[in-house]
């Protein structure tokens, strides 16, 4: 059979098949690269890396706590760094991504702002917030921090006693709990407009819980203004309970009879309780509660009951069963 | 029909596949994974499992649809980096959050459905990727290996359900994949109907009366 050589193509224009093959491999190289790039890219937009910590202004005259209530780091506790106690946030009302929060609370207004105290106390008032820092010489408080999630920090906060405050307004003998509420503004708080939780936020403490000297009122970290991450301008920190009790931008508390409700509770409680004590024995359905990462730290390490507060505040549950009242 | 060099094709798949793992261990060395790191080499090697399984899941309706056969060859390439990058999750738990304390993985699996439903997808991997060469295709038979491999679907679901039961809150991406999923299982279901279904019903031939 004879194959018939078309005419149209001169010899003179058949591409040489060394250039042919220069050619095939620089358009593998560019489909390698390319496709490549793209997952690359891809991968990067999910994998967001943190943006850099944005510092607060000095606080003047802060002052060392006394022995009894803070806990001073043992050796092998080292101070959480700055970077990352402020770029590693559970502040749901920014973001459920906790690298996330950092870049969208940038620029929250924290003045003018005012703290309601109300319910059974002798004295309502509502406090400007720079009045209510006066009320007591803010303290340096190095606590440890224990997220529910398994993590953990070490945080010199600066603050002073709830209890101060609580005195200033003066509790009624009835009142036996204390809610706290953060301020509720979808437009400055974006994630408000999400379901994911139920706005505001709200927490509450047994009002002997909320007089303890642990207990305290945060306005500060590393000696300097919280940042909002961290819950600007006025955040709840109490050290023996998981980190979701410290209710973050309060802008009201309330004193009451009557156990108030509280958001993860509210959420879900079987896994979250009233008390929320760190406790490694008490199950819990997702993780188990018994070791937690320092961060900054590759292994794990057991968690104490209390959070290691045990000593300071046990008393407060005798004769409680604490996997019942988790 | 356009049919690419799928040995060069192949070797471009096998790039793409290692650049997550690759620049996930870039910013873990390069110490850029945020305050933990472990945290998020779990969530995103889990993460990734999920998405190449949904890959497999998705070359049936991509060739059915679009008449490209030529990416059934690519299957079984992208379901092995699904199981890789379960290995790695299941690595991450494993090693460094229980530090291989067996009692502990034990107790997890027992008492928490979360990690249950989790652990039960892994191994439903392990029989695929396992039975994935050519000649475990040709020792089982084309009927029994596609049979087995329909492990595939249930794995997904376990894996999606894992997802959804490991967020405390906030389940947006875990609903959204358990979207992708419906979409890609339910697009076989649909085609299982109409496949069923007599050709002279679908295209409205009646039996002229007598």
């Amino acid at each position: 059979m004879l194959i018939k050589k078309p005419d149209d193509i001169k010899s003179s224009e058949i591409t040489d098949k060394k250039l042919y093959l220069t050619r095939r491999n620089f358009m593998r190289g560019v489909a390698l690269a390319a496709t490549t790039a793209a997952t690359g890219l891809t991968y990067r937009r999910f994998a967001v890396p943190a943006p850099p910590p944005v510092k607060g202004e000095k606080i003047e005259g802060v002052q060392a706590a006394e022995q009894a209530t803070s806990f001073p780091p043992p050796p092998g506790e080292a101070r959480t760094s700055y970077e990352e106690i402020t770029n590693y946030n559970n502040f749901y009302e920014f973001s459920t991504g906790k690298s996330e929060v950092a870049g969208k609370a940038r620029g929250f207004v924290t003045r003018p702002w005012a703290v309601a105290v109300e319910g059974m106390v002798g004295k309502p008032r509502v406090f400007d917030l720079d009045d209510l820092l006066k009320l007591a010489p803010l303290e340096e408080r190095v606590y440890r921090m224990r997220c529910v999630e398994r993590w953990s920090m070490v945080i010199p906060w600066v603050g002073f006693p709830l209890a101060k405050l609580l005195s200033e307004v003066e509790p009624l003998g009835a009142a036996k709990y204390v809610a706290f509420q953060t301020l509720l503004d979808p437009k400055q708080m974006p994630n408000q407009r999400s379901d994911v939780l139920e706005w505001p936020y709200v927490e509450g403490l047994r009002l002997d819980e909320a007089l303890h000297p642990l207990t305290i009122l945060a306005s500060g970290l590393y000696g300097e203004t919280l940042p909002p991450q961290n819950g600007a301008p006025l955040r709840l920190v109490v050290p023996w309970k998981y980190g979701y009790k410290g209710i973050k931008s309060i802008v009201k508390i309330t004193l009451t009879d009557k156990r108030p409700p509280t958001t993860w509770n509210i959420a879900a409680p079987g896994e979250y309780g009233f008390y929320s004590n760190v406790n490694p024995k008490v199950h819990h359905p997702r993780w188990s509660q018994a070791k937690e990462r320092r961060i900054g730290e590759f292994g794990m390490r057991d968690t104490l009951p209390f959070n290691g507060y045990g000593e300071q505040v046990a008393q407060l549950y005798a004769g409680m069963d604490l996997r019942v009242n988790f | 029909m356009f049919a690419p060099d799928i040995k060069f094709t192949r070797f471009v798949l096998f790039a793409n596949g290692l650049v997550p793992a690759a620049l996930l261990a870039w910013d873990a060395y390069q110490r850029k994974l945020g305050a933990n790191p472990i945290e998020f080499a779990t969530r995103a090697t889990g993460v990734l499992a999920l998405v190449f399984l949904f890959v497999t899941l998705a070359v049936t309706p991509l060739r059915k649809l679009t008449g490209a056969n030529w990416v059934v060859k690519l299957r079984r390439q992208v379901g092995l980096y699904a199981f890789f990058y379960a290995c790695l999750h299941l690595l991450t738990y494993v090693w460094f959050d229980k530090f291989f304390g067996a009692r502990e993985i034990v107790e997890d699996v027992w008492a928490r459905p979360f990690i249950t439903v989790g652990m039960a997808s892994f191994l439903l991997l392990v029989p695929l990727a396992a039975t994935s060469t050519s000649g475990m295709i040709k020792r089982l038979g084309g009927k029994r290996w596609a049979k087995l491999h329909k492990l595939t679907y249930v794995a997904a679901v376990g894996g999606v359900i894992h997802f959804y039961m490991g967020v405390k809150a906030d389940t947006t991406i875990p609903l959204l994949f358990a979207v992708v999923l419906a979409l890609l299982l339910g697009y076989r279901w649909v085609r299982s109907r109409m496949d069923a279904t007599p050709k002279s019903e679908t295209l409205g031939i009646q039996t002229p009366p007598r």
